[in-house]
């Protein structure tokens, strides 16, 4: 027996967090559904992602000097067993995810219970938690072929969320088939690329990949396979030509899903962008730093402005958010192509500031439509007013994605400037501030509709019940929060950077 | 000088070459077709194309079924002298097949409940009615906001 003991790393339970982060979910999943009672399932998949989010918190707290905890799961090493891994990057992710998962979940029992129909409701919580753990899987674990099978565990499950809008609008179904072929599409490019460094490498491990890459060099097969990951990823991503899915999945899912995809699913998608492009790949082969400079940056480019300008002419306030969304996606690819460790920080502290901002703003309009149906600006006409703490939260909201000094949206804007300045890049940090006018003209839209039309005469919205309640002013006080405290954002976000710029410096040479 | 054209690497690498075709004809279908289940279908034959790329990859010139015999004891009888195929290929295709069965049948009963909502699954008919109800839309709710959605 004791052969077999020392090949386990891990020994007590604070060794197995990184594993139960995304087994908890994954085992809650199926429970839900064979206990079957609509309020046991809330409280279940309440308990999981509330577990699961303190495990990210203690894994944040372990990883925050910059070491990296590697978890060998049933004990084999990698790189022939698969293997989590965890660093202050991804424990920030993982953090971002269960914590909007654990927030959502108070919000979407009432809102869930006003959108769809009851006897889904133990199946929405089910594949909300599949969700979830698909999500924390792909940014928990070192392994390629793993992220693959998280990556497909989280988007088939989106696919059935974002469906379960169809009880309100039928074009639901057609978003969610759009989605899945896109998304499928995505996924098997990411496989093909996965493919490719296989036959190159004969590894599939993250840091072995990376390792056997240096090596050997680069040959034409591990081009093609870097170019099928990051045209995968950037249709999970969003990254603009590759958006189309977006805003209809946004728009007709329930407002729960849309809350939670739109602060995390993308966020992934980005982390597994950030893993291939710095830690497998490093910056220092031509071809990468090629694609970042020609396509990453024009396209991210074209995504702010072209994005936020055709969020300015929407009618509804949940596409216009998410139009928002393709823009916003456009400055974290931007702060990514700078390729310096004040652009990734950026980036990636834009991540989460994005994240808690539009969920904000998301939960706020659900809660809205709940009492006025739909999403249409002319429905919400002085709904701000009627409604003082939800109009407050996405005043907050609205802020923080325009990046107003004071706000979280401020912060991760000024590091990208900076990162741009210290490129030399002043015009790219002219374009980031011109793109924020946009984001100003679509906010004040909203603020306008929100609070300076007169709301119908026989309007009776009142607040939303407390548990919607608190959640949104939970998001709205991090908005304002970490505007002025970045000590946890932009202190992680930045060994964060420092980690994945690390990792690739030690394999240019 | 070397040849222009080897056709010893040219087939032997039929596999590869079957894998494009098979690969873009997939998407072909997905991207040209107007109806649903067809576009699944094509969506099939791109995933399909996949498992033959991975499963080509284990292929090990003259490589045996990675089988290693028992002897009466118990114990695995490695003979080094034997050359074996890479096992891990067609492992990890396994996973991905049954991913694909999902994602099929998932799209299937999305194209169902479409066909409930939409009575059509041919997607110019789909898009014609959406149209028609964003146009709707925009009767109800665009007038206030300048007569656009």
């Amino acid at each position: 027996m004791s052969a077999v003991e020392t090949q386990h790393v891990a020994r007590d339970l604070m060794d197995q967090l990184p594993v139960l982060q995304v087994a908890i979910p994954l085992i809650a999943a199926p429970l839900i559904v064979f206990i079957g009672n609509r309020k046991l399932a809330w409280a279940i998949a309440f308990a999981a992602s509330a577990a699961a989010f303190v495990i990210a918190c203690t894994l944040l707290w372990q990883v925050i000097d910059g070491s990296v905890i590697s978890y060998h799961i049933g004990g084999w090493a990698p790189p022939l067993g698969i293997e989590y891994r965890i660093d202050a990057l991804s424990a920030m992710i993982l953090m971002l995810i269960s914590g909007i998962g654990t927030i959502v979940l108070p919000y979407a029992y009432a809102s869930v219970a006003a959108e769809i129909p009851k006897k889904q409701h133990t199946l929405f919580y089910a594949l909300f938690m599949l969700c979830l753990t698909g999500l924390l899987g792909m940014v928990a674990t070192g392994d390629a072929f793993n992220i693959f099978v998280f990556l497909e565990i989280s988007s088939l499950s989106t696919y059935v969320l974002v469906a379960m809008g169809a009880h309100k609008d039928p074009r639901a179904l057609t978003a969610a088939y759009d989605y899945l072929i896109m998304g499928t599409i995505g996924a098997t490019f990411f496989v093909i690329g996965l493919g490719m460094l296989y036959m190159a490498t004969g590894t599939l491990n993250l840091a072995d990949l990376a390792e056997r890459i240096a090596d050997q060099g680069i040959n034409r097969t591990v081009r093609a396979g870097f170019a099928f990951v990051v045209v995968g990823m950037g249709l999970k991503v969003a990254m603009y030509p590759l958006h189309h899915w977006l805003p209809n999945a946004y728009t007709f899912a329930p407002s729960a899903v849309t809350t939670f995809l739109a602060a995390t699913a993308t966020k992934a998608a980005i982390y597994v962008m950030l893993r291939f492009l710095f830690s497998v790949f490093s910056p220092g082969f031509h071809f990468e730093d090629w694609t970042l400079y020609l396509i990453f940056i024009p396209f991210s480019l074209l995504a702010m402005f072209a994005a936020s300008f055709v969020a300015v002419f929407q009618t509804n306030l949940k596409r216009m958010l998410a139009f928002s969304s393709i823009a916003q996606i456009g400055y974290m690819l931007l702060g990514i192509a700078m390729l310096n460790a004040t652009g990734l920080s950026a980036a990636v502290v834009h991540m989460v500031n994005h994240g808690i901002s539009k969920a904000a703003l998301f939960m706020g309009v659900g809660a809205m439509v709940m009492y006025s149906g739909s999403a249409f600006f002319d429905d919400l006409k002085g709904l701000g007013r009627k409604m003082p703490i939800t109009g407050a939260v996405m005043v907050a909201g609205g802020l923080s994605l325009i990046g107003v000094p004071g706000t979280a949206g401020f912060i991760s804007k000024w590091m990208l400037v900076q990162a741009a300045f210290e490129n030399g890049w002043w015009i790219i940090a002219i374009a980031i501030m011109l793109s924020s006018l946009l984001a100003v003209i679509y906010v004040w839209r909203m603020f306008e509709v929100l609070y300076l039309t007169a709301p119908s005469d026989d309007c009776t919205a009142t607040d939303p019940p407390l548990p919607m309640l608190v959640p949104m002013l939970i998001l709205a006080g991090a908005c304002i929060w970490f505007g002025f405290d970045t000590e946890l954002t932009l202190g992680s976000a930045r060994v964060a950077a420092e980690g994945l710029l690390a990792g690739s410096a030690g394999m240019m040479h | 000088m070397e040849r222009l054209l080897d056709w010893t690497f040219v087939v032997g690498h039929m596999n590869y070459w079957l894998f494009i075709v098979l690969m873009m004809t997939g998407l072909f279908i997905v991207v040209a077709r107007g109806n649903l289940v067809k576009k699944i279908i094509g969506l099939n034959i791109f995933q399909a194309a996949v498992f033959m790329l991975y499963i080509s990859i284990g292929k090990v010139t003259g490589g045996t079924a990675p089988i290693y015999p028992v002897d009466m004891q118990g114990h695995m009888q490695v003979d080094p002298s034997i050359i074996y195929s890479n096992p891990l290929p067609h492992v990890l295709i396994l996973t991905a097949i049954v991913v694909g069965i999902a994602t099929t049948s998932l799209a299937l009963a999305l194209t169902i409940r479409i066909r409930e909502a939409y009575d059509t699954i041919e997607e110019d008919d789909i898009l014609k009615i959406e149209r028609h109800m964003a146009a709707e839309d925009n009767k109800e709710h665009g007038a206030a906001m300048g007569g656009r959605a």
